[in-house]
């Protein structure tokens, strides 16, 4: 079994319990992705289904669907805001967001409704101790 | 739930543990099932696939019996020989799938995991006035596959039979890393390898053995979830999806396994009429033209009308194509037919392509 300490977390990003992250960039601006924790239970990576830049979402909404081989998940924006960008780069290499989940896996960036939406979301050590929580449930 | 002999083997190697037809099973290892599928059809991959049932009749009239049953004309069966066939119900609804091997002394029938009792109870139903005996021999019998390119140089060394010389669909008795095995050359992959049955208590024994010889080779353990895209590529059916009581041999693009000219069997009349008249609904491969992962399940439509469902789709590792499996009204079966998947709520365009999506490697010598 993989183990919370194995898995990489970005001490720049906030966290929800959905397991995407979310990192400001500057100019109100933040880019948001999935989690090294989320891109290991999902598996391999074969599409990513994007909004439309301009989508609004509200913090929670669900934005983008990540498929894998064997399952289908929705994204949920952590913060409320709209997108700017979506990273068009997984079309052709889906498989970013399991080799570089903080890097070039990226998902979407975001204009955010209101940053302080941000200090309610938990911070890498928060995020690594909830995963490790939930790694916990799943042994019976 | 039941564990296989080879579940701490699993765990040590870190693989996902799964619930699947009622065993705990690994859906994939840590390296994922997109490389473990890539492994299989470029070196060889091992499966752990005990779920699966096995059924042995002998008797005087194993043959005629086995006639009756199967769609198959297993008459036209060498000695040594194994076979795909299907099992009907009266109405030609299929019961299930089954790899029969002849041997000297019995015929050795492998049927899926989920279907073993179903399929033990339905042999056993109709033994009356043949002179056979079935032997449900699941709990008993061990079954892995090693399957791959580099299969048969992996297995030779553990062996006391001359691989080399062996037809694929054609299965030996003898031994592997000493313990007797049925030896069949075989499988659910689109590639050249083996399936192996023998005794349950050696399961260690066998699977240790051949990871020694396979693993400085590059061979891996495979799961479920490659196994899946490994049989779906070369369009191998699967019970609940290709195949199933509400479909038909003929429908399913099976008509090549079932020999209507060999006598009487169970469902041949409603097939032959059915072949006689056209089946209503055809299996057909389609290739995504939109964007978006096809599931089983998912509707199709042509032109907005629902007319079918997705039986399998993903997207294929091998060909790096988004590609499904869907019956169709016959008409509209045509290669080129443009169709709509419809994909969460929303229609999206694909083709209708030829199948299989993958033509399996024994096939292509």
């Amino acid at each position: 079994m993989t183990t919370a300490s194995e898995l990489r977390y970005d001490r720049d990003s906030r966290y929800t319990k959905t397991s995407e992250w979310v990192r400001p960039t500057g100019d109100g601006k933040a880019l948001v992705g999935l989690t090294d924790y989320a891109q290991d239970q999902l598996s391999d990576i074969v599409y990513v289904e994007f909004p439309e830049v301009g989508d609004t979402f509200g913090k929670g909404d669900s934005f983008a669907v990540a498929e894998s081989v064997k399952a289908t998940s929705d994204c949920y924006l952590p913060v409320g805001g709209e997108i700017s960008a979506v990273n068009d780069e997984l079309e052709s290499s889906p498989q970013l967001v399991n080799e570089d989940p903080y890097g070039a896996g990226w998902l979407v960036e975001i204009v955010m409704d209101n940053p302080a939406e941000l200090d309610g979301l938990m911070d890498a050590a928060a995020y690594q101790a909830f995963v490790a929580e939930e790694l916990a449930k799943g042994e019976h | 739930m039941p564990k296989t002999e080879l579940f701490d083997r699993h765990v040590a190697l870190n693989g996902r543990m799964v619930d699947f037809a009622g065993w705990e099973l690994p859906v994939q290892y840590p390296s994922g099932p997109i490389v473990e599928h890539n492994t299989v059809r470029e070196k060889a991959g091992l499966f752990d696939i005990d779920h699966m049932g096995q059924l042995v009749v002998t008797g005087p009239d194993a043959l005629n019996y086995l006639q009756y049953l199967l769609t198959y004309d297993i008459s036209k069966m060498v000695m040594h020989e194994a076979h795909y066939s299907l099992v009907c119900y009266a109405d030609g609804g299929i019961v299930d799938d089954v790899f029969v091997y002849r041997m000297p002394d019995r015929y050795f029938v492998a049927i899926n995991a989920s279907n073993t009792t179903k399929d033990a109870q339905w042999f056993q139903l109709h033994t009356h006035g043949f002179d056979v005996k079935v032997e449900n021999v699941s709990e008993t019998t061990y079954m892995l596959a090693l399957q791959g390119p580099l299969a048969e140089e992996i297995l030779q060394p553990l062996v006391d039979i001359d691989l080399c010389g062996m037809p694929y669909h054609t299965a030996q008795d003898g031994r592997v890393a000493g313990v007797q095995t049925l030896i069949a050359r075989s499988g659910y992959t689109g590639e050249d390898g083996f399936e192996l049955f023998f005794p349950t208590e050696k399961a260690t024994v066998v699977w240790d053995a051949i990871m020694e010889v396979g693993q400085p080779k590059g061979l891996l353990p495979i799961g479920l979830a490659a196994r899946d895209s490994l049989r779906f590529e070369p369009c191998m059916p699967l019970y609940g999806q290709e195949i199933g009581a509400e479909i038909s041999p003929l429908e399913a693009g099976l008509g090549w396994a079932v020999s209507f000219d060999k006598g009487p069997f169970i469902g041949r009349e409603p097939l032959l009429k059915e072949k006689l008249e056209g089946p209503s609904m055809k299996l057909v491969g389609f290739e995504m033209v939109d964007k978006g992962v096809p599931r089983h399940e998912h509707l199709v439509a042509i032109d907005g009308e629902i007319v079918g469902e997705v039986t399998t789709g993903m997207f294929s590792p091998a060909t790096g194509r988004y590609v499904g499996l869907a019956f169709v009204p016959t008409e509209d079966a045509v290669l080129g037919t443009e169709i709509e998947i419809v994909i969460r709520d929303k229609a999206r365009r694909a083709v209708i392509v030829k199948r299989p999506f993958y033509v399996p490697a024994y096939r292509r010598k």
